[in-house]
């Protein structure tokens, strides 16, 4: 049973506090493997929320999560990493600044190396030095520079590598190109691309951008108050426009689908 | 006492600090982790060396004193990572509580003397100095060089400064593993070891074990250098510890994992050139610690001063314009 399984996710934070708030209130989701995902909703629809339930940053009052056909639910952050990559939106998140891209990878990459003593070993720099040549952002001459000199949009292409050097079963984007400039962030996107379809990895990707969701990807959700309110794929995917997904959402939810940085086109 | 001989005392008293040194630079430099644990472990490693030491066993006493930091290590980590308490107050609790398991490990006294009672063959108590690494390895010297009066700062000195060499290659090349460049980067940025599969709580108590391990060695070393344990021997310590690593990032600069472990040490013997030169112009012993609160605070303000005159600097030129 390959992909992701979501059943039932219930989650309210602060409960019986005037701070109440429901974030996921019943969400089922079955994504086959290989699947990719783009996921739109407006401001606290749950979109954030759902993902950490993933990554177990938090525990569900409700609900099952099952990988690739093993119940994930109780096991702890980073027993979960183990299969699960991540990404989000700040890049300064997914690198450690003070060590070498180097270090880095070779942190990233202990989930499945082979246990060599030292952690940074000829073998593997060979290897990361192949995979960061296709990033083409010339990094794979600078191995040893420390990771907080690089920009943004090179530490998020480096923290993209590091998040799929140990081929996990789960790749989740959660807006991991909304900090970066334009230019940088279509090549981050083209890359996310390139590396999910190479590796036939099963992708969900949080994105404003109406637009990319539609054109990236086989399958779209739209979330809403914590539920999954439209989920469009194959033929009907295909024919959507932005507005005609607009007035869908609008026809599901009574509601305008609003969001302080939605991209309408 | 002519100059050259108080160098030597002043290095050999550097070398023996050294470790503590390292032990901050783990806490503070590689973790990130401010850990007051470390005035605590210290004395821990002083008390039970000694009483290891007086037993008769120099060797183990060291080795002793070591586990008993990492012990203490164990328990702040702990408190930190499982019980979520705040890591400054972890280290406060680990470090009340040691004071009197510290105080019971000298049988209720404040201070203990590496010796032993004993009887001699006229049937008199005498007190027998107890065997020490300083003590035997001084003797080794002596009858390498046939010279009876051996300095024992110079044989101290030699043979401290050979352990510290060993424990820096350990440290740096630790580092580099697998278990070790987890700990260094759970420091810099724990969400991404977590996200990487790393049990990053472990990797932090391991982190704070290695740190208190070392401080703890320094007091033991200290302990047989200077024969006693002293119970109050461990207040700031940590600020001590702290000016010997900031001293030696003067003069290194803040690049890299080995680096770091050597200007730490560097940093260790520098300071205590520096005491020994205020020694010499009549300061007090007691003002050892006000003198290292002022260079620590002298040090870690160098920086926003330097921001401050750059900023100036640059408003004066905008002025000009």
């Amino acid at each position: 049973m390959k992909g992701l399984k979501l059943i039932g996710m219930k989650k309210t934070f602060e409960r019986g506090t005037p701070n109440e708030k429901v974030a996921l209130n019943g969400v089922d989701l079955e994504v086959a493997g290989g699947d990719f995902i783009t996921v739109l909703g407006s401001n606290g629809a749950g979109k954030s929320t759902l993902f950490n339930a993933i990554l177990g940053k938090f525990r569900l009052d409700r609900g099952k999560i099952w990988l690739d056909g093993e119940d994930i639910t109780r096991q702890k952050d980073y027993q979960r990493a183990l299969n699960i990559g991540c990404l989000y939106q700040n890049p300064l998140r997914g690198t450690a600044p003070n060590m070498t891209i180097e270090e880095n990878l070779a942190l990233a990459y202990t989930r499945k190396a082979s246990r060599s003593f030292f952690a940074v070993n000829r073998r593997d720099s060979a290897y990361f030095r192949e995979l960061l040549k296709e990033l083409d952002l010339g990094l794979e001459d600078r191995l040893k520079t420390r990771m907080g000199l690089l920009s943004g949009g090179q530490r998020q292409a480096a923290s993209l590598l590091m998040a799929t050097i140990a081929e996990p079963k789960l790749l989740l984007l959660d807006e991991h190109t909304a900090a970066l400039d334009p230019a940088t962030a279509e090549k981050v996107l083209a890359l996310t691309n390139t590396i999910v379809s190479k590796r036939g990895l099963t992708c969900l990707m949080i994105t404003h951008n109406m637009q990319s969701a539609l054109a990236m990807g086989n399958r779209t959700i739209v979330m809403d108050s914590g539920r999954i309110v439209l989920d469009v794929s194959g033929q009907a995917r295909e024919s959507m426009t932005v507005s005609g997904l607009l007035d869908l959402f609008r026809e599901r939810s009574g509601r305008e689908l609003d969001n302080d940085r939605m991209l309408l086109r | 006492m002519n100059t050259l001989s108080l160098l030597v005392s002043a290095l050999s008293q550097g070398m023996i600090y050294a470790p503590m040194a390292l032990g901050v630079f783990v806490a503070f430099r590689i973790l990130n982790t401010p850990d007051l644990t470390i005035d605590g472990s210290f004395v821990a490693g002083m008390c039970v060396c000694a009483v290891v030491a007086i037993a008769g066993h120099p060797y183990a006493a060291l080795a002793c004193g070591l586990l008993a930091g990492a012990l203490a290590g164990l328990v702040t980590g702990l408190l930190q990572t499982k019980l979520e308490i705040n890591p400054i107050l972890s280290g406060i609790l680990t470090m009340t509580g040691l004071y009197t398991v510290n105080f019971m490990l000298l049988g209720g006294q404040s201070n203990l003397y590496l010796q032993r009672t004993e009887l001699n063959s006229a049937g008199t108590e005498t007190q027998v100095a107890s065997e020490t690494l300083y003590k035997s390895f001084r003797s080794f010297m002596a009858a390498l060089t046939g010279d009876r009066k051996f300095n024992s700062n110079l044989s101290a000195l030699i043979v401290t400064a050979l352990i510290v060499v060993v424990t820096v290659i350990l440290l740096a090349v630790f580092f580099r593993t697998r278990t070790g460049i987890a700990i260094r980067a759970t420091g810099d940025n724990e969400e991404m070891v977590r996200s990487s599969s790393i049990n990053a709580d472990r990797s932090r108590v391991l982190g704070i074990m290695i740190s208190n391990a070392l401080v703890a060695f320094s007091g033991a070393l200290l302990c047989e250098q200077q024969r006693y344990a002293d119970l109050n021997f461990g207040s700031g310590m940590l600020v001590v510890g702290l000016a010997s690593v900031i001293i030696g990032q003067v003069f290194f600069g803040n690049r890299g994992v080995t680096l770091g472990i050597i200007s730490a040490v560097a940093g260790s013997l520098v300071y205590r050139v520096i005491l020994q030169v205020a020694y010499k112009v009549d300061m007090p012993s007691y003002a050892v610690k006000l003198l290292s609160a002022i260079i620590v605070v002298i040090a870690l303000t160098i920086p926003r001063l330097r921001r401050l005159a750059a900023q100036r600097r640059a408003d004066r030129e905008e002025e000009t314009v």
